[in-house]
Parts: C-alpha cells; structure tokens; sequence
C-alpha cells in the first residue's frame, strides 16, 4: 500500500472511527474506477483526436484525481460527455432554437444558436488556438496543469471569443457536463464504479428510506447501488 | 379541417383539468381532454430502477416541457427587447397528462385568509397610503369561509398528511397556530420529520417562534381516496420533485383522479392535442369550441362544445386567452384592459447552515412535500407598520432530497471552490453535513409587471409566443431581507457551525437561469370589478361566460404558500358553481 498524501491522511484521521469511514479508505471502488478508466481506451465518437485530448485534459483539471480518489477522466466523464453529443441534448433539440439569435443580459439566459456539440466543436477550437498563442505554441493539453487551471480560470470569467463562444460559456459547458459525468448513474458512461457517489456519500439507486427518514444525526450505513444493480 | 362535438372541453390534463372534468362528468356532461403531451402513467413513467435516474429526470428534464416547440419569452423591464427562455431553468412547466403536477413535489397548503382580502386588510390596518405607488393590491373576492369546503374536499382526493391545529374552531393538534379553522382532520397524519427538520424545529421553538410539519400530498401511510384510488405509503425515497413517485404516494391527477375518470365513457382523453385557440362566435360573446392541432398527424381539428374550461397552467391560459381574444389585453401605458394584467411569482431565496461534522443530514433522504415550517413572517402574521412592505414568507427545511448532480452543480455554497483543487473537500462537508432553510414569500402585482403576446418571436405552429416583462421590486425585496434576518437566530441556535443567509439583493433582477420555482400566477385574475379582473369570482370569464379559467392565473398575488392547494380548492369551488348554478342557467353568473 502506497503511503496515503498527508492531505489524505488528515482527512481520513477525521473520519475514523465514524460510520463511514470505509467509504473514503483504500476502498475497491478507487481500484475498481482507476481499472476501467486506465483499461481499453474508450474511443470517441464525436470528439477528433485533438478535441478529446483537449476535454480529458480538462474535465480532470476540474475534478482532479488527488487523496480523494479519482478524478473525471478515471471516472469517466470525457466519455460520458461524448456519448451525450449523440443525444437529443447534445443536438440542442430540448431547447427553443428559433431566432432571431441577440445578445441580451446575462440575466435573460442561453441566447447563442449552437447546440451543445457545437459549443465544443467550436470553442475547444478557440481555445486550443488561443492557448497556442498565449503558451509559445502549445496546445492546451500540453501545458503543465499548474497552466491548465491558470488558463481554465481565465475562462470561468472570460469575455474573449473563443470561435464563436465566450469563454465563460465554454467554461460552464465543461463544468456543467464534467459534474453530470461524475455524478450520473454509470448507466451513461461516467461515474465508474460507483465512485462518485461513494465521496458524497450518495446511496445512488436505493430510493427507500422508509427505516431511515430520521437516524438523529448518524450516517447512512449503507454503500451506493447503481440502476444496473451495481453496488460499490 | 375535421369538426366534432362534446358537451364540455377541458383544454390541459394538469391538477385543474383533471378535477374539471371529474366534476363534469359526474354532472353527466360528455367532456373531451385535449391535452398536448403525452398519456403518461405510474407503471410507466414512475417504472423501479429505470425512473430513478437524476440525468434523465431532473436534469435532461423528461417530464417538463418541450421548450422545443413552445416557450415564452422574457424581459426585466419595458425598454427592453425580449428574448426567448431558450433552456429550462427558472420555471418548470409541466407537459403530458398530470401537467406539472405528476412531478411537482407535494407542499399542500390552503391559504392564510387575510392574503384573500389583501388590499381591504392592509389599508384597514396600515391606510391607502401605505399601498406603493405601482403596486396592484387586489382581492379576490371570495373568503377564506366559502372555500372551506373545497380545501377539505382537495385534501381528501390528494390523500393529504397534515397535523391541524384546530377543528371547528377547537385546538385539536399541534399544527400551524396561523393556520385558519378546519372542518375536518387532515385525511393521514403529517409526514415524519426528517433529521434536518427536526434541528430546525427545535431551534425554531427555542427562539420563540411556531414550527409545525408541513402538510404534504405525500402520503405517510396507506390511503384510499374518495374516488377509490390507492397510495402507497411513502419512504423517503427523495427522487420526488421533478419526478413521477413510483411507490404511489405522491398525489397526482394520474394517481388520485384519472383512474376514476378513465372508467367514465362520457370522459375522453385525446393527447398531443395542442390547442391553438378558443372559437368564439361571430359577437365574440359565445365561446363555440377550440381549434387544435392533431401533433400526430399534423391536422387541424375543430371540436364544438358548449362551456370550455381553460385549464393549461398559468401562463398558458393566458397565453391561450390572448391568442383566442378573450377580453381586453392589458395595457400597462393607459392602464387598461385586463388579461395579462397582476403577472406575478414568488420570492424564494435559500441559507445554508453547516453542522458540526458528527452529524449527518444525509441530505438524499427526504419527500418533495414533507418538512418543517414556520409561519411567524407569512401574511399578516405580524406588524408591518414599521417595515413598511406588504407580504410575507413562510420559512422552512424541506428537504425533498438533494441529489448529485444538483447539488454538484450548485457547489458547495459560501467561498468555497466550485471546481479544481479544494472542490471535493467542500462539496462533501456540504453534502453530508448541511441542511439549507428556504425564505418561500410573496410578490405583489405591478403596472408594470405584466404578459402579453411577442412581437417577435414564434412557436412551431406559427403562433406568437408569450411574453413576460417581469423582475423583483422594491417592496419584495426588503420583505425577503427583513424575513432572511429572522433566520439568522434559528441557525445560531441549532449549533451551526458555519451560516450563509440567502436573500435577495437591493435592485436585482430576475435571473432567467436558476431555478426558483414553478408559482407563476396571475395574469387572468378574479376579482369583483371586470376592469382589473379578467374573470369572476367563480372563475368565469367575463367577457365569454362559457369559458372558465382556472389556475394560478387567477391569483391577484403571488402568495407566500405554494400554490396548487389553492389552485385545487379553486377548481373543485368553480367547478362546483358551474354544477349547480351555471349549468342550470348558463350564462354570466355575476352581472358586470
Ligand atoms: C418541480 C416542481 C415542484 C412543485 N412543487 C409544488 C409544491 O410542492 N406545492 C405546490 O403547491 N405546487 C408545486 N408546484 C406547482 C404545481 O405543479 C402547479 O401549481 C400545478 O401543477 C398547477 O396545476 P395546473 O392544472 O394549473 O397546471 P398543470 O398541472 O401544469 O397542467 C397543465 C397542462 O396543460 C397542458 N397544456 C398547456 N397548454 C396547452 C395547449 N395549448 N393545448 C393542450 N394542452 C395544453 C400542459 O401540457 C399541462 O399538461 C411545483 C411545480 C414544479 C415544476
Ligand atoms: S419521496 Fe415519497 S412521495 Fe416523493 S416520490 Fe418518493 S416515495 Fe413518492
């Protein structure tokens, strides 16, 4: 057993002795998540190679691997946001997508044209172009993850157009879909092994409480169950 | 174009509509449901694994409303241009059959009778000039005595849990002490409290205030309805809101009406029927039936009847009402005409307390309807001379089960990390150790709050869309903040080790991109004056008297409880004038 980091240490210091300890230790589940995300490479659908080097770099720097366990690529969110391209949200098709397309105040909500799958196609686009000016010639998969987040953070915020998106838009998109990935049943391609739901303590698919409406404080006792039947 | 005929048609198949039609049809009336989504049923939709899955509900937004072919659009103020509501966020209409109401979440309240007669209360107490300048004040022109009977009546076809306070006039438990008289119990007792509920209502006690367990439309225990139909007890199961219950305790007209109804032969249901518009006669005075387009063959069909019930939720039986020309469209420069006119919401704002790290809130376990609330800061329930705002919140827990994805997204409150290094370490003090206490209040009516139809922007079908120029005043505001201050010694009592009290800002706008709630109402207000109501105070219209509009569309304000009680109680109050008196003598039932 690899000695834990000392954030790790600290934090798993706090919670021994209480009921859910086991569900931060060395537990199957981060094995189990690393496995499947380290094992046969998924391959893309919708993403080019340099788009999907570009979305692994990013959904993890958003949900890091680190004492907690693993981050968005071992737990399968680039994956996950592929495979929901090919969807009816990913082709915008739940949204009104009639124009006249204006810019209005922030306030008033989603007023650009393109679908999800084009907020990428277009922005990583940008943003790989303006990483490559900003970072002597790198793409943004190429910087140091120090930079990455630099550059992630200048996004959260940003204004500048990336392609046709503000960045800021770029940035929520992967944020937004990054968290869904985690934190989805795996049914759809993210949330490996259950390990998502097992930081938060989620009991995932049980959706009966009936001897649990009110346990005066103590931790839910039992482990995440996945639609599929999966348990971790 | 095809043309048939019924006795009745009930455009919607939401809460007011499935209660309409029972109504009718138990009056012998043949009535035809157009509804424009799809059937929807328990088995199906509420199906054990596959429904419990937050992407596909709450998050891909299965059961709401395709903003595909149908929206509205959005403006905080008149000098702007509106632009569509493009992506569901703010507001979660309903669409199939149950409407909103197979995925609301349950809070059931009547209503605090002194909100009935708003405007005539506070200027007795506080003077006219104590109204702003802008703000529409009106009455409903019913009281809280003549709808007693239909509150009881919704109760027991929802099979709603709740611990009165008193019964005929008697203190017979331990429920809300502002909550007005009953005639009869609740039909199962209230939900238990969840462990965050009972925090708060110990701490709640403690500073002097009176906490009491919501009554919820979940059902804490087996029930039969008085139509005949089963729920099961619920278990917390906490995917409720924005879901179909698959243990069938949440009330639903799937559940709690349309078995009975789907047994009638003079009932018909035709879905993906979406209206276009209400016929009227040649005058203008006579509704002749509805126009709607068949989505599954793309036909326009026109069915005649002899009363239409518009029943849509309430936005669109306004929008409906526009498009069929029915009354005068409000008109906010000269101040006339009344349709789209007291367009109105509800100011909610969330604050977070942080427990000391051995308790658990386990926040994932929780029903839509069930919590605990206080009442001290809600209608007239305390002085507003001093304040010098009208309206009010109730204030709650009511953990309805929060699940990943959500909370995930929403962060982890306070100044913590939304992402990257230090998110994960925050996200699960917050997940396993908080409980959040909503501020759930009023907003008035304003001259310049208002719906009318888009000069711009289309539905699929061609028709314009709905537009909402609406955004928070003054007056809401301070009444949020003075009620969010009351929270502040609840969360120093309950021990919390860290706070962040929620309230609205001096001069902020509506944010179009972050769920509130879906309280919409007014619009087509009842009232005693057909100047600044659109209907009266049975619900008719009173300009077409066979037509009656129910829904929130008819509160003059946004009141500080959850709506569908009275939206219900409404429903079955008109349906039941439209029986014995309208039926007998159709015509207008109050003479303008
Ligand atoms: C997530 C959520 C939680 C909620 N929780 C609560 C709560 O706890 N307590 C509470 O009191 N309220 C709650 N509500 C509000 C509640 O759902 C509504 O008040 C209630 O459903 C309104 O009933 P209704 O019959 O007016 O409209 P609906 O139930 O929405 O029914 C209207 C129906 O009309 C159909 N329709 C619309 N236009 C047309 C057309 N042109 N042609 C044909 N059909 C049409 C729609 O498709 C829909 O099915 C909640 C709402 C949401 C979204
Ligand atoms: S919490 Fe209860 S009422 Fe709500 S969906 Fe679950 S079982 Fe049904």
């Amino acid at each position: 057993m690899k000695m834990p980091s000392p954030t790790r240490r600290h934090f798993i210091g706090g919670l021994l002795g209480s009921a859910s300890f086991w569900l931060y230790s060395d537990h199957k589940v981060w094995a189990d998540a690393l496995a499947v995300g380290n094992a046969g490479p998924y391959a893309p659908r919708y993403f080019n190679k340099e788009e999907w080097r570009f979305l692994n770099a990013a959904c993890e720097r958003i949900y890091p691997t680190d004492a907690h366990g693993p981050g968005a690529r071992g737990l399968g969110a680039p994956e996950f946001i592929d495979r929901q391209m090919d969807t009816a949200y990913g082709r915008g098709e739940l949204w009104y997508m009639s124009g006249p397309f204006v810019s209005a105040p922030a306030n008033l909500g989603y007023q650009l044209s393109l679908p999800p799958r084009e907020v990428y196609r277009q922005g990583i686009a940008g943003a790989d172009a303006y990483v490559r000016a900003h970072h002597d010639g790198r793409s943004f998969a190429d910087l140091e993850t120090a930079e990455q987040t630099a550059v992630l953070k200048e996004f959260e915020h940003g204004e500048m157009a990336l392609g046709a998106v503000p960045a800021h838009l770029l940035f929520e998109q992967l944020r937004q879909n990054t968290l869904e990935g985690v934190f989805s049943d795996p049914l759809y391609g993210g949330n490996k092994g259950l390990a998502g739901w097992t930081l938060l303590g989620f009991p995932g698919a049980r959706a009966d409480f009936m001897d649990w409406v009110n346990q005066e404080g103590a931790a839910y006792p039992f482990g995440p169950v996945s639609i599929s039947g999966e348990t971790a | 174009m095809t043309t048939k005929k019924t006795d009745a048609i009930v455009i919607g198949a939401g809460w007011a509509g499935s209660i309409l039609a029972k109504e009718l049809t138990e009056a012998g009336l043949s009535v035809t449901v157009l509804e424009r989504g799809e059937d929807r049923a328990t088995a199906v939709e509420g199906d054990y694994p596959t429904s419990i899955d937050e992407l596909r509900g709450a998050i891909r937004h299965r059961l709401f409303q395709n903003l595909s072919q149908s929206t509205v659009t959005i403006r905080n103020t008149m000098d702007q241009d509106a632009v569509p509501y493009r992506r569901l966020a703010a507001f979660l209409p309903g669409e199939g059959v149950g409407g909103a109401g197979l995925h609301w979440s349950g809070v059931h309240f009547r209503v605090a009778p002194d909100d009935l007669a708003l405007r005539t209360n506070v200027i007795a107490r506080y003077g006219k000039n104590f109204i702003p300048e802008g703000m529409n004040l009106q009455d409903y022109d019913v009281t809280y005595e003549e709808l007693e009977p239909f509150f009881d009546k919704a109760e027991k076809v929802f099979g709603t849990s709740g611990e009165p306070y008193t019964i005929k006039g008697k203190v017979a438990g331990t429920g809300n002490p502002f909550a007005p008289d009953r005639s009869d119990a609740f039909p199962l007792p209230a939900m238990k409290d969840v462990y965050s509920a009972t925090v708060f209502k110990k701490a709640a006690a403690n500073v002097g205030y009176h906490p009491y367990s919501l009554p919820a439309a979940n059902a804490s225990a087996q029930y039969t309805n008085p139509y005949g139909v089963q729920m099961g007890p619920c278990n917390f199961c906490g995917y409720c809101s924005g879901y179909d219950c698959y243990m069938y305790s949440k009330a639903s007209p799937n559940v709690n009406i349309l078995p009975a109804l789907r047994q009638d032969p003079k009932f018909t249901l035709i879905t993906k029927a979406h209206v276009l518009k209400v016929d009227l006669d040649s005058d203008g005075k006579k509704a002749t039936g509805v126009t709607y387009l068949d989505l599954n063959t793309n036909q326009q069909v026109q069915l005649k009847a002899d009363l239409v019930i518009i029943s849509a939720f309430q936005f669109h039986n306004v929008h409906l009402m526009l498009l069929s020309g029915i009354g005068e469209p409000y008109d906010p420069v000269k101040n006339t005409g009344t349709i789209g006119r007291n367009f109105v919401y509800q100011t909610i704002t969330t604050s977070r307390a942080w427990l000391p790290s051995k308790q658990y809130t386990n926040l994932f376990v929780g029903a839509g309807g069930a919590g605990v609330a206080i009442d001290d800061f809600n209608s007239m329930n305390f002085d507003h001379g001093p304040l010098g705002f009208v309206g009010g919140s109730p204030v709650w827990v009511n953990q309805a089960g929060v699940k990943p994805i959500a909370a995930a997204i929403g962060g982890p409150a306070g100044n913590a990390p939304t992402w990257g290094e230090g998110y994960k370490d925050a996200m699960v003090e917050t997940y396993r150790h908080s409980l959040t206490i909503d501020a759930h209040g009023s907003n008035m009516a304003y001259r310049d709050v208002y719906l009318d139809l888009d000069p711009t922007y289309k539905d699929a079908y061609g028709q314009a869309l709905l537009r909402m120029t609406f955004t928070w005043k003054d007056n809401d505001i301070r009444m949020n903040q003075y009620v969010v201050s009351k929270i502040e010694p609840i969360m120093k009592e309950m021990g919390a080790t860290r706070y962040a009290l929620g309230h609205l800002h001096a001069n902020e706008l509506f944010d179009t991109r972050r769920y509130q709630t879906t309280h919409l109402g007014g619009g087509a207000v009842m009232g005693a004056d057909p100047k600044t109501s659109a209907v009266n105070r049975y619900l008719q219209s009173w300009d077409v008297s066979n037509v009656f509009v129910i829904g929130a569309s008819a509160f003059p304000q946004g009141m500080g409880y959850n709506p569908t009680g009275m939206v219900a109680a409404l429903a079955y109050w008109a349906a039941y004038h439209i029986r014995t008196t309208y039926l007998k003598n159709p015509g207008p039932m109050v003479q303008a």
